[in-house]
C-alpha cells in the first residue's frame, strides 16, 4: 500500500460554540485521486482549510506530506484551487500566473515556460493578455487551476474545480486530473458533483456534521455489487436470509436490495431462494452508484443544504 | 524570501490602479492649481507697493503657505486611511488571500510587503504635494518657510501612523469597520490636540492633561502641530496669531513615542494577521 500523504486523527474545529468539524480522521495515499464528499455544511471546506494551514484545529492532529499542518516548506509542494477562484481583476491571466509562480520561488525562463505550458494546456493562451475582468466564470476557474499546478505539486487540493464550467470545461478538468494522477500527483478533490467524482476518484470519504462516516474504494475499482431481487412472497424470512450474503439496503418500492462483496455470492443467493420454495421472478446485479451510496450513508435525516 | 518583494510589487501595481489614489491625486493637483492662483494674487498685493513692512509681509505669506500645507495634510490623512483600508480585509473577504497564504510565504511577508508598498506610495504622494506648494510659493514670491526639512518628515510620520493603523485594523476587522475606527481615532486626536492647546492658553491643567492623554493614545495631530510649529518663523510662533501656532508644543519625546507607536501598531498588525483564520 502506498504511503499516506495526508493523515489526520480526530481533527476538530470549533467556532465559538459551533462545531464545524467534530472528528475528522482520514488517510489519503500517495498518487491517488481522493474524493471528499458530504452535504453542504458538513465541514468539508473547514477541513480543507485545516489541512492547508489556513485555519488552526481546536483539537486533534494531522500531517500533510509528512509535515505538520500548514508547514511553510511543505506548501512549496502543494497546489490549491479554492472554490469560486477570484483574484485581482485588473491582472491579466499571464500576470496572475507570474505572480503566483514568483510566490512559489520560480523566476526567469523556467517560470515563463511553465506559464506558457499551463496557459496552453488549460486552453487560455488566446486570453492570456486579457484582464481577468474579461474572463468568463469557466475561464477564471481554469486559470485558478493553472495557478495551482505551477509548482508541479506532489499534492493538489481542488475545491469544486468544475464549478461554473460547461461540459467541455468539465471534460478538460477531468483530463487534467487524469494527467496529474499519471504524473504521480495526489489529488484531493472536494466536489458536489457525484458523477464527476465517480469517474475521477479512486477512493472517497463521506463526511457529515464534521465526522468521517465512511471511506470506500469507488465502483470501478471495487468488486462490490448491488443485487435487486423480486421474490414472492417477500417475507421477513427472505429478507433476513438474503441479508446473510451481504448488507441489506432498505428500498422504498417494496423490492429487495442486497449489497454483496463480489459476484460469487450471486448463484448462492439464487440457490438459497429456490431451495426454500420461494419464487424468484427477477435478479439483477449492478455496481452501486455513488449517489445511492451517498444517500444511504447520509441517512434519511439529511435535508437539502 | 521571494514572497516579500513579490507582495511589494503587486501592491504597488494594485495601488496604481486604485480609484482612491487617482481621486486624491486629482484633488491634490486641483488644490495646487487653486493655491497657485490664490498665492499669485496674494503675493502680488503684498508686494513692495503694499506699504506693509517686510516682516509683516513674510508672516502673511508664511501663513498662506501653512494653509496650503494644511490642505496637503488633510488629503494625506484621507489617503493614509483609505488607500490601504481594504488591502488585507478586502482580500480576506473575497478569498484572494486564501490562494496567496497557501503559497510558501510567511504571513509577516504579506503584511510587511503591503505596508512598505503603501508607505512608498504615501511618501511619494506627500512629497509631490508639499514640494508643489513650496515650489509654487518660492517661484511666485521667492519665499520659503523655515525648517521644511524638519516639518515634512513630521507630516510623513503623521501619515504613517494612520496608514499603519489602517493596515493593522484590516487584519482583524472588515473594511468599513476599520475605516470608521481609524477616522474615529483621528477625530479623537484632533479634539484632544485642541483641548490641550486651549487648556494651555487658559491655564487649565485638567484640559491640558486630557489633551495630552488623547495625543498619546493617537499621536497623529500632535505631529502636524509640531510640523506646523517648525515651519513658522519664531515671531509667528510666539505671537500665536494663527491656528497653526500651537500654545503647547509637542516635544522630542512625543516624536519618539510616535515612532514607537508606528512600530507597536505594526507588531499588532503582524500578530493579528498571523493568528487570523482565513
Amino acid at each position: 500500500m502506498a504511503e499516506p500523504v495526508i493523515e489526520t486523527r480526530a481533527l476538530r474545529k470549533e467556532f465559538g460554540e459551533k462545531v464545524a468539524v467534530a472528528e475528522l480522521s482520514l488517510s489519503v495515499r500517495r498518487g491517488e485521486v481522493f474524493g471528499f464528499l458530504g452535504p453542504n455544511g458538513a465541514g468539508k471546506t473547514t477541513s480543507l482549510k485545516m489541512l492547508l494551514g489556513l485555519v488552526r484545529p481546536s483539537a486533534g492532529e494531522g500531517t500533510v506530506l509528512g509535515a505538520r499542518l500548514g508547514d511553510r516548506a511543505t506548501r512549496a509542494r502543494i497546489g490549491f484551487l479554492p472554490e469560486h477562484f477570484r483574484f485581482h481583476e485588473w491582472l491579466t491571466g499571464r500576470e496572475l500566473l507570474r505572480f503566483h509562480g514568483q510566490l512559489y520561488g520560480m523566476c526567469g525562463a523556467s517560470l515563463e515556460a511553465r506559464v506558457d505550458a499551463l496557459l496552453e494546456r488549460l486552453d487560455l493562451l488566446d486570453a492570456s493578455e486579457l484582464a481577468l475582468r474579461a474572463y468568463s466564470k469557466g475561464m477564471l476557474q481554469r486559470v485558478g487551476l493553472a495557478q495551482a499546478m505551477l509548482n508541479q505539486p506532489d499534492l493538489i487540493f481542488l475545491d469544486e474545480p468544475t464549478s461554473g464550467l460547461d461540459p467541455l470545461g468539465r471534460l478538460l478538468v477531468r483530463d487534467v486530473i487524469g494527467e496529474l494522477k499519471r504524473a504521480g500527483t495526489t489529488v484531493f478533490l472536494n466536489s458536489h458533483l457525484l458523477g464527476e467524482v465517480e469517474v475521477t476518484c479512486d477512493r472517497v470519504a463521506f463526511v457529515k456534521q464534521g465526522r468521517t462516516l465512511r471511506e470506500m474504494v469507488l465502483a470501478e475499482h471495487s468488486p462490490e455489487l448491488e443485487v435487486d431481487l423480486r421474490v414472492d412472497p417477500l417475507t421477513s424470512e427472505v429478507v433476513q436470509g438474503l441479508a446473510r450474503f451481504g448488507e441489506h439496503v432498505p428500498q422504498r418500492n417494496g423490492s429487495l436490495r442486497v449489497r454483496v462483496p463480489n459476484e460469487q455470492a450471486l448463484p448462492e443467493m439464487a440457490r438459497w431462494v429456490v431451495e426454500r420454495g420461494f419464487k424468484l421472478y427477477q435478479m439483477s446485479a449492478d455496481r452501486p452508484s455513488l449517489e445511492s451510496v451517498f444517500l444511504e450513508v447520509m441517512g434519511d435525516d439529511q435535508r437539502p443544504g | 524570501m521571494n514572497g516579500f518583494p513579490t507582495i511589494v510589487r503587486l501592491t504597488l501595481h494594485e495601488a496604481r490602479r486604485k480609484k482612491v489614489l487617482v481621486a486624491t491625486l486629482v484633488c491634490g493637483l486641483a488644490m495646487l492649481g487653486l493655491f497657485a492662483i490664490a498665492f499669485f494674487f496674494v503675493s502680488r498685493d503684498l508686494g513692495h507697493n503694499s506699504g506693509l513692512p517686510l516682516v509683516q509681509r513674510r508672516l502673511m505669506l508664511n501663513f498662506f503657505i501653512m494653509a496650503g500645507l494644511y490642505g496637503v495634510n488633510f488629503l494625506m490623512v484621507m489617503t493614509s486611511v483609505l488607500l490601504p483600508v481594504d488591502t488585507l480585509s478586502g482580500e480576506i473577504a473575497s478569498g484572494v488571500m486564501q490562494t496567496v497564504a497557501t503559497k510558501p510565504i510567511r504571513r509577516w511577508e504579506i503584511v510587511m510587503g503591503k505596508w512598505l508598498a503603501h508607505a512608498m506610495v504615501l511618501i511619494g504622494y506627500v512629497l509631490l504635494l508639499t514640494c508643489g506648494v513650496l515650489l509654487i510659493a518660492r517661484t511666485i514670491s521667492g519665499f520659503t518657510p523655515p525648517n521644511v526639512t524638519r516639518g515634512i518628515p513630521l507630516m510623513l510620520l503623521e501619515g504613517l501612523v494612520l496608514l499603519t493603523l489602517s493596515i493593522a485594523g484590516g487584519a482583524r476587522m472588515s473594511s468599513i469597520a476599520n475605516g470608521v475606527t481609524v477616522f474615529g481615532l483621528y477625530g479623537l486626536a484632533f479634539v484632544g490636540a485642541w483641548t490641550e492647546q486651549i487648556g494651555t492658553m487658559v491655564g487649565n491643567a485638567t484640559a491640558r492633561s486630557i489633551g495630552t492623554a488623547a495625543s498619546l493614545l493617537m499621536p497623529s495631530e500632535s505631529m502636524w502641530q509640531l510640523a506646523a510649529w517648525n515651519m513658522q518663523p519664531p515671531l509667528m510662533r510666539e505671537l500665536q496669531l494663527t491656528p497653526f501656532s500651537p500654545a503647547s508644543v509637542p516635544n522630542a519625546a512625543m516624536v519618539l513615542w510616535t515612532v514607537g507607536y508606528v512600530v507597536l501598531t505594526l507588531i499588532v498588525a503582524l500578530r493579528g494577521f498571523a493568528r487570523r483564520e482565513l
